[in-house]
């Protein structure tokens, strides 16, 4: 089934790869970024489609969606939660912090690898998974819920409440 | 200029020296190109255009501008490996891939004074001839990323981007291209590879500098958002006078972010070598945690070797040889270096005697695990082994001898990798292993009591996936 991408995110995609005067090549993961942010994950539609874009063999997009941890395969939750996993994290508390956002929102994470990072609800509104981190060491422990990120995460029934 | 006052409670601590955090919690400071104007924001691109662009390399090499991001290597002299007679067009890259753990800078240099970059690249590219640059931006970083771009619109708007700038005839496009989580494309040649829109596989050496042969095989600067933002004060005061400040080869300030077991882990602004790690965590930081004491120190992101409280170093030469302690080591690359470490990205991570060093390795060999590329087969093979070692440490199920299997390990992935991911996944467990053997030993018996694993480490262990 071919997949279905609106006009306005199209032009969007167009526009981005104008960035990349030298080869279109460049725009793979903007490409694929514009089409995560609308589709959510990366499906075998769209991996078609940016190689048809970007007029390049499937394979090429495909070994850059299997490569980066940022482009995912499969659907998350309405909210996608990523904890930071690494050292100053880590000693600030992430993986308590983990376990209470499994907890609260109905996450089981018992089955996850290295390949399949992503736990959902059974609800399907959260979905969790470990990021190796993220950048502000010093206000541990943090997490991104979708693009939003939130510094010294104590009280996790007030992060969750904040999305609907 | 009038006094630059902070947010109350937010301002720098009394030792710190802002020059590219000056606007970092700034009152009434925002991100508009407005507000950067006033505060005499694009003079220095203004004076830089007048001047010719071999003489700006100059200004950088005279100041000693070393790198922030890592490596420490003179920005000036990595300019210069510009082929000479080069007709093939320059491109220059921002690496903002931020992603060494204990490292937090870039994010507030990019949050809140995204102009600030922009000029600095602008001078840059003006510099080296690059008509087309890039900011490879971290994809965690989403608000970052639009927020330059935001600030690349208005600095297009007001004429300091595009078309013949300033009058000069030249013209400089800057573009954002955001990552997708790989910590292996800070690595400069992975980074140009991933912006060429392949797997970020490092390339092969030589050559050493992307300034030969880097993005479409065309010279290429790759410099850190920090090392960019500071070409734009050494243009403002001059290469001599800038290298007044911090100390000899170890010029300017530099930001260190501290982290850990701290009372108020944070980020300073310092002159390089002026103050020492005891000043830090006492000073700056606010001391350790009540009742405890230091145990180890990784001065410079998670790959830097970790320094034990409990040990001395010899630094200086000759005459100037002295033994100092941990207290007193100022936070400089040579002087982290002769330490057996280094200052590398100038995160430092503080570890306090309630925890267990088989505990931190594991979770350092966790994320190299995840992080090498897979290119080069000890690096691939040898990281996952240290993670799967360390997890049978922490989980109590580990013989003696696996302490030395781990440094075994560790030893036959640095040096034989292409990039230096290679060493940066191995010095950690070397380094721990080296200067904590018996701790990691006696945590393979949990029996023992000099055992720091537990039942409460073997639960985190369990959950450990």
């Amino acid at each position: 089934m071919a997949l279905e991408v609106p006009p306005e995110l199209e032009k969007e995609i167009d526009e981005r790869i104008t960035h990349y005067p030298v080869s279109k090549r460049s725009a793979v993961l903007p490409v694929l970024h514009a089409l995560q942010h609308h589709f959510r994950f990366i499906n075998e539609e769209s991996i078609e489609w940016a190689a048809a874009k970007l007029e390049l063999e499937p394979i090429k997009v495909l070994e850059v969606v299997s490569f980066y941890p940022g482009i995912r395969q499969k659907a998350p939750g309405k909210y996608h939660i990523r904890v930071c996993r690494t050292l100053s994290c880590a000693m600030a508390g992430s993986y308590d912090l983990m376990d209470s956002i499994c907890e609260k929102a109905g996450i089981d994470r018992s089955g996850v690898t290295h390949h399949d990072p992503v736990a959902l609800s059974e609800d399907g509104k959260f979905s969790v998974e470990f990021a190796e981190c993220l950048a502000s060491c010093g206000t541990g422990p943090v997490c991104m819920v979708e693009d939003d990120f939130h510094e010294a995460v104590t009280d996790v029934d007030a992060l969750l409440s904040q999305y609907k | 200029m009038s006094q630059v006052k902070y947010i109350a409670g937010k301002e720098p601590h009394a030792n710190e020296s802002r020059v590219v955090f000056k606007n970092v919690d700034r009152e009434d400071w925002d991100q508009s190109i407005e507000t950067y104007i006033k505060d005499g924001g694009y003079e220095q691109q203004q004076k830089a255009f007048k001047m010719e662009p071999g003489d700006i390399t100059e200004e950088v090499k005279k100041a000693g501008l070393r790198g922030r991001g890592g490596a420490g290597f003179p920005a000036g002299m990595k300019w210069s490996f510009l082929p000479p007679n080069n007709d093939k067009p320059v491109y220059l890259i921002c690496n903002a891939d931020e992603s060494e753990p204990g490292t937090f800078k870039d994010r507030y240099i990019i949050h809140q004074d995204p102009h600030q970059l922009i000029e600095g690249m602008a001078i840059s590219c003006f510099a080296v001839g690059a008509k087309l640059a890039y900011i490879y931006i971290r994809e965690e970083f989403p608000e970052g990323a639009k927020i330059l771009e935001t600030a690349i619109d208005e600095a297009h708007e007001k004429g300091f981007l595009g078309k013949d700038i300033l009058g000069t005839g030249f013209d400089l496009e800057i573009y954002v291209h955001r990552g997708a989580g790989a910590y292996i494309c800070g690595e400069e040649t992975g980074l140009i590879e991933s912006l060429e829109g392949k797997r970020p596989y490092p390339r092969i050496k030589p050559p050493y500098f992307p300034a030969a042969m880097g993005l479409y095989l065309c010279p290429t600067i790759v410099n850190n958002v920090e090392t960019l933002c500071h070409v734009k004060h050494i243009i403002g005061s001059g290469g001599e006078a800038w290298s007044k400040t911090g100390t000899p080869n170890n010029t300017g300030t530099r930001i260190l972010c501290v982290s850990g077991d701290v009372q108020k882990p944070g980020y300073f602004e310092v002159q390089v070598g002026k103050v020492t790690l005891g000043e830090v965590i006492n000073d700056m930081c606010g001391g350790l945690k009540k009742g405890r004491k230091l145990k180890a120190v990784i001065p410079g992101g998670s790959s830097a070797k970790v320094l034990s409280a409990d040990e001395t170093f010899k630094v200086g030469r000759g005459d100037d040889e002295q033994e100092i302690t941990i207290w007193d080591i100022p936070m400089d690359f040579d002087t982290l270096a002769a330490c057996g470490s280094m200052a590398g990205s100038g995160g430092v991570i503080i570890m306090d005697d309630s925890r267990s060093m088989s505990w931190v390795i594991n979770n350092l060999n966790n994320f190299y695990a995840h992080e090498s590329c897979g290119q080069c087969t000890p690096c691939r093979e040898g990281s996952l082994w240290m993670k799967k070692i360390s997890d049978r440490v922490v989980a109590g199920k580990a013989a003696p001898s696996d302490i030395d299997q781990l440094d075994a390990v560790a030893r036959n992935i640095d040096g034989r990798t292409i990039c230096a991911f290679g060493e940066a996944a191995s010095w950690p467990t070397e380094s721990f292993v080296e200067k904590f053997r018996d701790e990691l030993v006696a945590d393979t018996n949990p029996e023992l009591e000099e055992a720091f694993v537990n039942a409460e480490s073997l639960t985190a262990a369990a959950n450990l996936k």
